[in-house]
């Protein structure tokens, strides 16, 4: 296929991944200032600056492959929340630490293969994105899963704490993993991964964090879906009626 | 980011059997020679040290939470990310604060259980609040000017662990205030809204601003034991003055004005005189009576204790694992 | 408040570059060493200030003692014959 045929699909692939990387580095960044040491507050920090380094990055390319104008802050704050492309893993609101690390382990541990998949790509733009990512990412799911495993294996209240963040995380996993017409356009030019060796991926190292935390797989459903297609939770419009006040408030204003 | 001595107490007196080491340790300072954690040092030394260095890391901490405010909305990705690094290095800059007072025997913890217990102090200007987005570029312009003003000399302050988290941090913040002048810069050449933005934010912030050198010299009774300890390196005055000669042409040159009726250059002094800021106001934020002191003091408050169980979680994890690899 | 118990405090070198040694930085406090590590990282090399860490719990170390610094130290002080510039070699002997 004609690269101008993919371009497209290339730009929903860019715009649904900057979306994650966006929504989470917003989410992430709310608990610079109220972590429970300084050290955490810190970690934190250097995961959200990195998402929203990804974030500027993925957007800017959607913007440019759509054509019509819009940059990464154009796409940031002027979409409403039919238009967000984000999973719905990324846009769970940060409860209490157990639930935000569920979240970005669950999350970390899915971008990872899929970025080095994508550093691959014929796409050089998203080859050179990706590549880039692969290093921020190894160390998220790193960071992650260690207090995964610290929280799993730590007192009664953090087991119960960890194994509820992971539950409420767990029903949007599925997500992650579906194809549609979208992936399966980029999969058959060789842009876009084919699903079953990232699930692979991921359940391997979920599996292997839980066994290291003493933790069962949450049992209920991971099928709870919707993100990709711009049906989203209620939580995202008030992260974007906060995340877009400004640019929503003054139009013409640079900033 | 701040270091001026909040006390209205005269430090403890020095009382010290041993003159010969109090003359000996007394040369050394004098002498510009660096004093380390192991080496005797008078109590009151000691003690005013743990103060101040603690007093400055709760500034860092406090003062994440009125920049903080803003993250979420920053107008763009590039403020976003350069807010959030800032805030970031301000939690850095405690950290290292915090550690350069334990070196002194004083441990993170109850330096923190001071803090949200009420009982320490920190810099008046976090009680106020960010209300619109030009507070953030004002105050990485002034405060964070302020700041560096205050921290730069104290790079050769006489107590070695401090003197190099203050290299550190004078290194880290030199990118702070220029990120809020650009920010305010960009406010200036902007819509007519976002200049108005820009002003009212300087007229909320210039009084507060000039506060953060601590009272008129006459006021501070302190400075004269911690200059010659080496501990301050300054006047409040001095350096007060310092900073209105730097800021005013700053806000003359992107069309602000700086909100002081007594405003004006005195060829004599070369510098400019200025009016007092309300001393009363400052004495009653000190006393805890700021406008968002109490929003303050529960944000620290509510951080520390959701994270409690975290931390006995992250001990008894390491407990365990010792154990285990010690069977 | 305080907690049972606070997180142990750590020593964190930092070797800036390949061919450098490490270098003390600073410290901080973590339950465990990869805590330690990974909060090192997060900490000291914001700005690029390093290529490789060492965590080192600050209890495991032993210092000498300030008040014996001068017969530590000064004894040094006349060893004069330890220095290349103690030795007296004409100028035009070479390589040495």
């Amino acid at each position: 296929m004609a690269t101008d045929d993919l371009r497209p699909a290339r730009m929903v692939q860019a715009m649904r991944l900057g979306d994650d990387s966006l929504i989470l580095g917003q989410r992430l960044s709310a608990w610079c200032g109220h972590a429970p040491t300084l050290e955490i507050d810190l970690a934190l920090a250097n995961i959200a600056l990195d998402l929203v380094g990804q974030a500027t990055l993925l957007l800017g390319y959607a913007g440019e492959l759509e054509g019509a104008g819009r940059n990464a802050d154009r796409l940031a704050f002027h979409r409403d929340v039919r238009d967000f492309r984000n999973c719905l893993l990324v846009e769970q609101p940060n409860g209490d630490f157990a639930r935000t690390i569920a979240r970005q382990f669950l999350f970390s541990a899915w971008q990872l293969p899929l970025f080095q998949a994508l550093a691959r790509s014929p796409d050089p733009r998203m080859a050179e994105i990706a590549a880039k990512a692969v290093k921020e990412v190894g160390y998220h799911v790193e960071f992650a899963g260690d207090w995964v495993v610290r929280l799993g294996d730590g007192t009664e209240d953090s087991r119960r704490r960890m194994a509820e963040g992971l539950a409420w995380c767990w029903r949007t996993t599925g997500e992650l993993f579906a194809a549609d017409g979208m992936q399966r356009t980029l999969a058959t030019a060789g842009e876009a991964p084919d699903p079953a060796p990232i699930r692979a991926a991921w359940d391997a190292r979920v599996d292997a964090v839980l066994s290291d935390a003493g933790l069962d797989r949450p049992a209920g459903t991971d099928a709870v879906r919707g993100g990709r297609d711009g049906l989203h939770g209620e939580h995202l419009g008030h992260l974007l009626a906060e995340m877009q006040v400004l640019p929503r408030t003054h139009p013409d204003a640079t900033w | 980011m701040y270091t001026t001595e909040l006390s209205r107490n005269t430090a403890p007196s020095v009382v010290c059997d041993d003159a010969e080491r109090l003359a000996a340790f007394e040369a050394r300072v004098a002498a510009d020679e660096f004093i380390e954690p192991k080496d005797w040092m008078p109590d009151a030394y000691r003690k005013t040290l743990v103060r101040q260095i603690s007093q400055h890391a709760h500034s860092e901490i406090v003062g994440m939470l009125p920049e903080g405010n803003w993250i979420g909305r920053a107008p763009s990705l590039r403020r976003k990310a350069i807010l959030l690094a800032k805030v970031q290095d301000e939690a850095g800059h405690g950290l290292y604060l915090y550690c350069a007072a334990e070196t002194l025997g004083t441990s993170r913890d109850e330096m923190t259980a001071a803090l949200l217990a009420g009982k320490a102090k920190y810099s008046t200007i976090f009680n106020y609040p960010t209300l619109t987005w030009a507070d953030i570029g004002t105050i990485g312009w002034l405060v964070d000017g302020a700041a560096i003003m205050n921290q730069v000399p104290l790079q050769r302050t006489s107590y070695g662990p401090y003197a190099r988290a203050m290299v550190r941090i004078c290194k880290e913040e030199s990118f702070h205030q220029r990120q809020g002048y650009e920010a305010v810069m960009a406010l200036c050449a902007g819509t007519p809204e976002q200049k108005a933005m820009a002003q009212d934010a300087l007229n909320r912030w210039w009084w507060p601003s000039l506060m953060m050198f601590g009272p008129p010299d006459d006021a501070s009774p302190n400075t004269e034991q911690s200059m010659r300890w080496r501990i301050k390196r300054d006047t409040n005055d001095a350096l007060r003055q310092k900073f209105v000669d730097v800021t005013v042409p700053q806000a003359e040159a992107i069309g602000l004005t700086i909100p002081d009726p007594a405003l004006r250059w005195n060829e004599d002094k070369d510098g400019y005189d200025f009016g007092q800021p309300d001393w009363d106001e400052f004495w009653a934020v000190v006393k805890g009576d700021g406008p968002v002191a109490a929003d303050r003091m529960a944000a620290r408050n509510k951080a520390w204790d959701d994270g409690a169980w975290v931390r006995d979680a992250a001990i008894a994890h390491a407990e365990k694992r010792a154990l285990k690899r010690a069977a | 408040m305080p907690d049972r118990s606070e997180f142990p405090l750590w020593e964190v070198f930092v070797r800036t570059r390949g061919g450098l040694s490490h270098r003390h930085v600073g410290s901080l406090h973590a339950a465990d060493a990869a805590m330690a590590v990974q909060a090192a990282r997060d900490v000291y090399t914001r700005r690029m200030e390093g290529v490789s860490l060492w965590v080192v719990p600050s209890a495991a170390i032993t210092a000498s003692d300030p008040g014996d610094a001068a017969q530590l130290f000064d004894p040094a002080a006349d060893k004069v014959y330890r220095h290349p510039t103690f030795y007296t070699v004409p100028d035009n002997i070479r390589h040495i």
